[in-house]
């Protein structure tokens, strides 16, 4: 055992030396090997990040959640040659209400008004998305409170004055002082902080769901943070409606009751079928499809359909790289067999059996594929990194695919030397030593 | 696998030791070649014995198979019909890697164009053989180092061959050959590559092996090197024509 140990540890030194002897070639061998390898671990990081992401949206957003958002439904032809450039749309308090009133099942139901807005605190000024919405809000929302309490009832019957603020607004309107029970001034008006709140995870600052066509209130991506008021105090201030300006083409006005419905079932299984209910009902009462409905489980299979592609276009390269890769290396094994014909011949006569023969050509192309592994392995840890940075992707790296990464290396290795290597021992010794 | 431990100050000449026995026999050996659809008959019936000990040169006219032959005796090749005893083992239809070990443990060989390895040094060099009887590292150096100074090379050992002159390539090769402490040296025109000073040192240590009890087989077109022989066993058309005693 401990003689084999020696032979192999001899045979790789010789190896070693001998793809040393030949840098320049041995490295342009393996870059083959280096981009397969490479765009698997890069695949790899980059599909787990985008269920890893998907998870965390759903966490955020509530696996039993609903999520019914007002959408501008596209331009009626007719609409448009009238040019009122007046446009109402959306959800309504009367949706809210139909909802609690006719579908069983639902544990919560949260309607949400969004606008973006101007708030004070003594000179500092920031733009803040100002959610009005209910008291029994946090119960579909991973936020946590921090400091004080959340909106009561009370605050929702007497519409008053008074607003819970995240993190974020805190770290910038109040860097020195105490927030709580100060009054801030948003759009005109003043409110008192009664509670801080944090969002549970990092992401939920920017948390609106990633539809496909964006509510317009979700355009302000610079919010510094969230001001939640009373839903009642909302319709008070801000009036029955909101008014946007500017749709993008001309002076259009848009009006939207609420933004969000968040309707919460009580279990998991409930969610596909009163995402069925809710649609119904929708479609009875609004004559355009002016509402998405986002149900957080189906992100994760978008999620995982977005992971498929990145596999099969990476999976591709990986595949080719490493054929093209293994093909290159069998190709370089086979020149140096040949080139050391006559040192084989000796070995044969010397004593080597072809088995001998076989470990030590194999051995080294396995050297130069783990050498390729190895350098992949560096690429491929790059990769993911630049992908999060600049294309603002989530990866995460698992050790396993590393390993995996490794045997492919080895496996590669093994597939295409196994032919150089037979080749080099089932030369004829005799032969060989008369090559020249 | 047997790990041989042989220092050289005391050899375990196993021919020495048992002078006179006969440790290389063939029997009415043939070697013959296809070439095409004809059977070209390369060695016609050889019937030679060698005694532990011995010092015998093979002549013949180019062509006439003394490579040939000397590839079956170094079992590099085996015979079409007859037999081969090595050591007094039948060696005639073994499988190639049992061929293999054999031809590590029991021959050492001298070439005439040395043959060594250009990427390996001096030690290394001597090592191949150990190596692949599976000696451990430390005591295959050891060894090979040792032979280094036997062959006059011990201050030289990291060179490689390409720093070497053709005579002291030659003492690596012959440093290398005694690695295993073969049954028989084979050597195929070992001064033929050499200038006549080189050749002469040459020479003088391979009788200086024979005189130290080992069993030498030299194939050469040199009448010179042939008369330092025991006995030259002349080939003609793949047969012993004759062998004269010196
Ligand atoms: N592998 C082979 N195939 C066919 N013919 C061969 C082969 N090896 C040797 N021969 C022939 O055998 C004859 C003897 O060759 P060889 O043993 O090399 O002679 P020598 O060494 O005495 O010059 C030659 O005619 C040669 O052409
Ligand atoms: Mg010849």
């Amino acid at each position: 055992m401990s003689v084999s140990l020696f032979r192999l540890k001899r045979t790789f030194t010789l190896g070693l030396k001998s793809l040393w002897m030949h840098r320049l070639r041995s490295t342009l061998t393996t870059l083959g090997i280096v981009f397969g390898v490479s765009s698997v671990i890069a695949m790899l990081a980059i599909g787990e990040g985008a269920s890893k992401h998907a998870r965390e949206q759903i966490e955020r957003l509530g696996s039993r959640n609903i999520i019914i958002k007002s959408v501008a439904p596209p331009e009626d032809p007719e609409n448009t040659s009238t040019g009122q450039g007046m446009r109402q749309y959306g959800l309504t308090y009367a949706d809210a209400e139909r909802f609690r009133n006719s579908v069983a099942e639902v544990e919560v139901i949260v309607p949400v008004r969004r606008l973006t807005q101007r708030a004070w605190y003594r000179t500092r000024k920031i733009t803040a998305e100002v959610i009005g919405t209910v008291p029994w809000y946090p119960e579909m929302a991973p936020i946590h409170l921090e400091m004080g309490r959340f909106l009561s009832g009370t605050d929702a019957s007497y519409r008053q004055a008074v607003c819970v603020v995240d993190t974020g607004v805190v770290e910038e309107l109040f860097r020195f002082d105490d927030a709580l029970n100060q009054d801030i001034k948003v759009a005109g008006d003043f409110y008192r902080i009664v509670g801080i709140v944090s969002s549970q995870n990092a992401n939920a600052a920017a948390a609106s769901v990633n539809a496909d066509t964006p509510a317009p209130q979700d355009r302000g991506g610079a919010n510094a943070g969230r001001i939640y008021i009373p839903l009642t105090t909302a319709k008070d201030r801000f009036g029955e409606i909101s008014v946007q300006f500017g749709g993008g083409s001309g002076p259009n006005v848009e009006k939207v009751e609420l933004q969000e419905i968040v309707v919460k079932v009580a279990r998991d299984e409930s969610v596909l079928p009163m995402k069925e209910i809710l649609e119904t009902l929708l479609k009875r009462f609004h004559a355009k499809t002016d509402y998405q409905i986002v149900v957080p489980l189906e992100l994760l299979r978008e999620a995982e359909r977005t992971k498929m592609i990145f596999n099969i276009v990476l999976g591709s390269i990986a595949a080719i790289s490493l054929l093209v890769g293994g093909i290159g290396i069998m190709n370089i094994m086979l020149a140096t067999v040949s080139e050391r014909t006559r040192e084989i011949g000796i070995r044969r006569a010397l004593g080597a059996r072809k088995k001998d023969i076989i470990t030590q050509f194999l051995s080294e192309t396995l050297l130069l594929t783990l050498a390729g592994g190895v350098l992949g392995i560096l690429l491929g840890l790059a990769i993911p990194l630049l992908v999060t940075r600049f294309g603002h992707m989530p990866t995460v790296i698992k050790s396993g695919s590393l390993i995996l990464a490794f045997g492919i290396s080895a496996g590669v290795g093994l597939t295409f030397g196994i032919y150089p290597a037979y080749r080099a021992a089932n030369m004829d010794p005799i032969e060989s030593l008369r090559h020249e | 696998m047997t790990v041989h431990h042989s220092p050289i100050s005391s050899p375990p000449q196993r021919g020495a030791s048992e002078s006179g026995s006969t440790i290389l026999l063939l029997d009415q050996l043939r070697k013959s070649y296809h070439v095409g659809t004809t059977e070209l008959q390369v060695l016609r019936g050889i019937d030679l014995a060698v005694e532990s000990g011995e010092h015998i040169a093979i002549m013949g006219p180019s062509g006439s198979g003394k490579s040939t032959l000397l590839n079956i005796l170094g079992c590099l090749d085996r015979p079409t019909q007859g037999r081969y005893i090595l050591g007094g083992d039948d060696v005639s239809q073994l499988e190639d890697d049992e061929l293999s070990l054999i031809r590590g443990a029991r021959i050492g060989f001298i070439f005439q164009s040395f043959n060594l390895i250009e990427q390996l040094n001096i030690v290394e060099n001597i090592e191949v053989p150990m190596y692949y009887q599976g000696w451990h590292e430390r005591e295959s150096i050891e060894r090979a180092k040792e032979l280094a100074a036997m062959v006059g090379l011990g201050h030289r050992i990291k060179h490689h061959p390409s720093e070497l002159s053709g005579g002291e390539r030659q003492r690596v090769a012959i440093a290398r050959a005694l690695s295993n402490d073969p049954l028989i040296l084979l050597a195929d025109e070992p001064t033929g590559n050499l200038d006549s000073e080189n050749g002469a040192a040459i020479l003088k240590l391979l009788l200086s092996l024979h005189d130290q009890g080992k069993t030498l087989i030299v194939v050469t077109h040199d009448l010179s090197v042939a008369k330092r022989a025991e006995k030259i066993v002349h080939i003609l058309d793949g047969r012993v024509k004759e062998i004269t005693v010196n």
